[in-house]
């Protein structure tokens, strides 16, 4: 990882903590320099001349996605986006606003943990086998417009892939190339909840650039010496007063319009305290098992692996494909799945993500990006669940000791996620 | 096939109620049909060969539903032949379309539809295969997925066991990058309770998944009915949607029931 976007190991809590927030100042990094609006288009063309796929926002499918961008007017100008539990809406803007929405349905889990790869190849020739791992250069990605809750979840994927004895070749070799091109967001959706997770709204940190985007153009930052250098090549100029105040005001207004809470304080050893809760159920009632929060959320990372062979048995392919603790096959053993019930998969999820994943990998497993909450048909929101619990613990005087537990089951470190 | 490929797994292809699309993937298999053709004694197959040997036959295909006494009893004869029994289908792992009868008026169609409904000797009901003897693996959808046949096919005649994923239709979408079509655009999808198979092939051409390879184990299909009525959806959209190929599989049926429970059929409606 020599060559990562610097940042990739600084924990955002961290940056959170080393910078003033909330108090209308310019942070150390950022420069005071601005690109004008009409020339965000020659970022884009350095990148690409570069050799960089630049990956951004762009309209697909009613939302706003992730997907290459070749040029400014691929990106969402003039769109937004409404979000509430369940539901989310593309909505027209009455601005020109290029990045004037929150998060969507993509995230970047998908360019640099990918939906299905192969991780090995099986020959058979003759007598014996040869195997082989797939040796293709890996794309070169610029990611334009991360978000603060996205830098976190990069940061939580680093741990996940990088960390520890096992490092995955394909993130890795995907992440030690990207350049993180950060916006940072000036309104927030009903659902977003990073404030409470201190993830965001504001980019601390992990970024090469950061961008603050107002109707004449960009304030800019830089995050790495690679974002520096890049900046140099840019047409930037001096951000004047007004245009620093502009985006400050942008940045705040995002932080003011988050209303979502989830309170963190002593969480993981409440949660590991009402595994015997009957709120399980109930929220079972509603859960559809469907695996859609892991699916969009941004540091979910379960996969499951299945060699697929030709017709004549003489090539064999291992795929890897994500997978979700809530499809019933991943917890399989000896042909029975351990986790048998809807309720023992939402619990799964929930206690991993925001208790067992601490001790896994040092962090929360949630940034606040409130995806699992909008793209949850039915709207299931863990921040109500979290609160439900975290009532049912206070009103039983039970919670904070979760050794009183006997049956503990909750997995860690099974590498499944 | 000649008594000289014996040393080959058997294979049979059985039909009872069904429109015959399933078996049809196997023949639809063009460019991989010789390679199968290679590994198995195709020892009765009627649809692709008049040369039908007897049983027992080791792998044995079937597609359709029960619907007639006769063939709730060779279905029997079929299984006492049979060493692994597979199940290709809508019709043959749930009932099938046909399985509409179950709410209907049986003889109230033979009479609509018959000249001379003495002549016919159906039951009132139509049912899965499973409902009348023990089944080793079911293939579901209308129509089965071709790649997943060969690969159960192939995997069997190889002494491994079939590996058939159980997931949400959902995940399908999401690893090809579909955008939810019922949380971005509130069209009714019944990909969150249905079980992967297809490639979630709807949604990504702007449909709502009609549940055609049938529920997920487990699947929570009342949540998602509610969800479906607390959101506009109306019943005359629902009841269809939950009532169609696989609409006797029981996560499917229950809801269609609990939706006419709840909103009676009016006056018009075609079963009163």
């Amino acid at each position: 990882m020599s060559s990562s976007a610097a940042g990739s190991n600084t924990q955002p809590s961290t940056a959170h903590e080393a910078v003033g927030h909330g108090e209308g100042v310019i942070s150390e990094t950022e420069q005071a320099r601005f690109l004008p609006r009409a020339d965000l288009q020659i970022l884009i063309r350095l990148l690409r001349d570069d050799g960089f796929t630049v990956v951004g926002p762009k309209l697909d499918q009613s939302a706003i996605v992730y997907g290459e961008i070749t040029q400014v007017a691929d990106l969402p100008i003039g769109w937004t986006d409404q979000q509430q539990p369940g539901q989310y809406r593309l909505v027209p803007r009455n601005d020109d606003r290029m990045f004037g929405y929150v998060v969507g349905p993509h995230s970047w889990k998908q360019f640099l943990f990918p939906p299905s790869a192969i991780v090995a190849t099986a020959q058979r020739t003759g007598d014996s086998w040869r195997m082989s791992t797939p040796d293709e250069p890996s794309p070169r990605y610029a990611f334009l417009g991360v978000r603060a809750c996205e830098l976190a979840a990069i940061a939580v994927q680093d741990k996940v892939f990088l960390g520890g004895a096992y490092v995955d070749p394909i993130y890795q070799q995907r992440r030690a190339s990207v350049l993180l091109i950060a916006v940072n967001c000036t309104q927030a959706a009903s659902t977003c909840f990073c404030t409470s997770m201190k993830t965001g709204p504001r980019c601390k940190a992990g970024f090469d650039l950061a961008l603050t985007e107002i109707d004449s153009g960009f304030t800019l930052e830089t995050g790495s010496e690679r974002g520096r250098s890049l900046a140099l090549r840019l047409p930037l100029r001096e951000a004047q007063a007004a245009e620093l105040c502009d985006a400050e005001q942008g940045r705040e207004e995002a932080e003011r319009q988050i209303t979502k809470q989830m309170n963190t304080d002593g969480l993981h050893d409440l949660l590991l305290g009402q595994l015997r809760s009957p709120h399980w159920q109930t929220v079972a009632e509603r859960c559809l098992s469907c695996t859609n929060c892991t699916m969009v959320c941004p540091t979910c990372f379960c996969s499951t692996v299945t060699e697929v062979s030709d017709l004549t048995g003489d090539h064999v392919d291992r795929e890897r494909h994500w997978d979700s603790c809530f499809n019933m096959d991943i917890s399989r053993v000896n042909g029975v799945p351990v986790r048998d019930s809807v309720a023992s998969r939402y619990r799964q999820w929930l206690t991993h993500k925001l208790a067992t994943w601490q001790d896994q990998f040092g962090t929360s497993g949630c940034v606040g990006c409130g995806r699992c909450i909008t793209w949850c048909p039915p709207g299931i929101d863990l921040t109500q669940e979290v609160w439900t619990l975290q009532q049912l613990a206070r009103e039983s005087g039970h919670g904070l000791s979760h050794e009183e537990a006997p049956e503990q089951t909750v997995e860690i470190g099974s590498g499944e996620g | 096939m000649t008594s000289a490929t014996s040393s080959k797994p058997r294979l049979a292809v059985f039909k009872f109620a069904s429109c015959d699309g399933c078996q049809l993937s196997l023949l639809d298999c063009e460019d991989e049909l010789l390679t199968v053709a290679g590994l198995v004694d195709i020892a009765m197959f009627p649809e692709a060969s008049s040369d039908m040997q007897p049983g027992p036959w080791d792998i044995v295909l079937v597609e359709g539903s029960i619907t007639t006494a006769h063939d709730a009893e060779r279905i029997q004869a079929v299984r006492r032949q049979a060493g692994t029994v597979v199940t290709i289908g809508a019709c043959a792992t749930a009932g099938g379309i046909q399985s509409l009868r179950n709410w209907g008026h049986h003889e109230e169609f033979l009479r609509c539809v018959y000249a001379r409904p003495e002549y016919i000797s159906s039951l009132a009901t139509s049912t899965a295969i499973a409902e009348h003897i023990p089944v080793d693996y079911e293939l579901r959808g209308c129509p089965v997925n071709r790649q997943q046949l060969l690969d159960v096919i192939l995997t069997l005649v190889a002494g491994r066991k079939p590996r058939l994923p159980v997931h949400s239709v959902c995940m399908d979408c999401k690893r090809r990058g579909t955008v939810c079509i019922e949380v971005a655009r509130g069209i009714p999808c019944l990909g969150p309770i249905t079980q992967t198979g297809c490639g979630a092939i709807c949604p990504s051409f702007d449909r709502g998944c009609y549940g055609c390879f049938g529920p997920a184990p487990q699947a929570n299909s009342q949540s998602l009915t509610d969800h479906f009525l607390n959101t506009g959806s109306t019943p005359d959209t629902l009841l269809p949607l939950l009532r169609n190929f696989n609409g006797a599989a029981k996560e499917f049926r229950e809801q269609s029931d609990r939706l006419e429970r709840m909103f009676p059929p009016g006056p018009n409606a075609f079963s009163d």
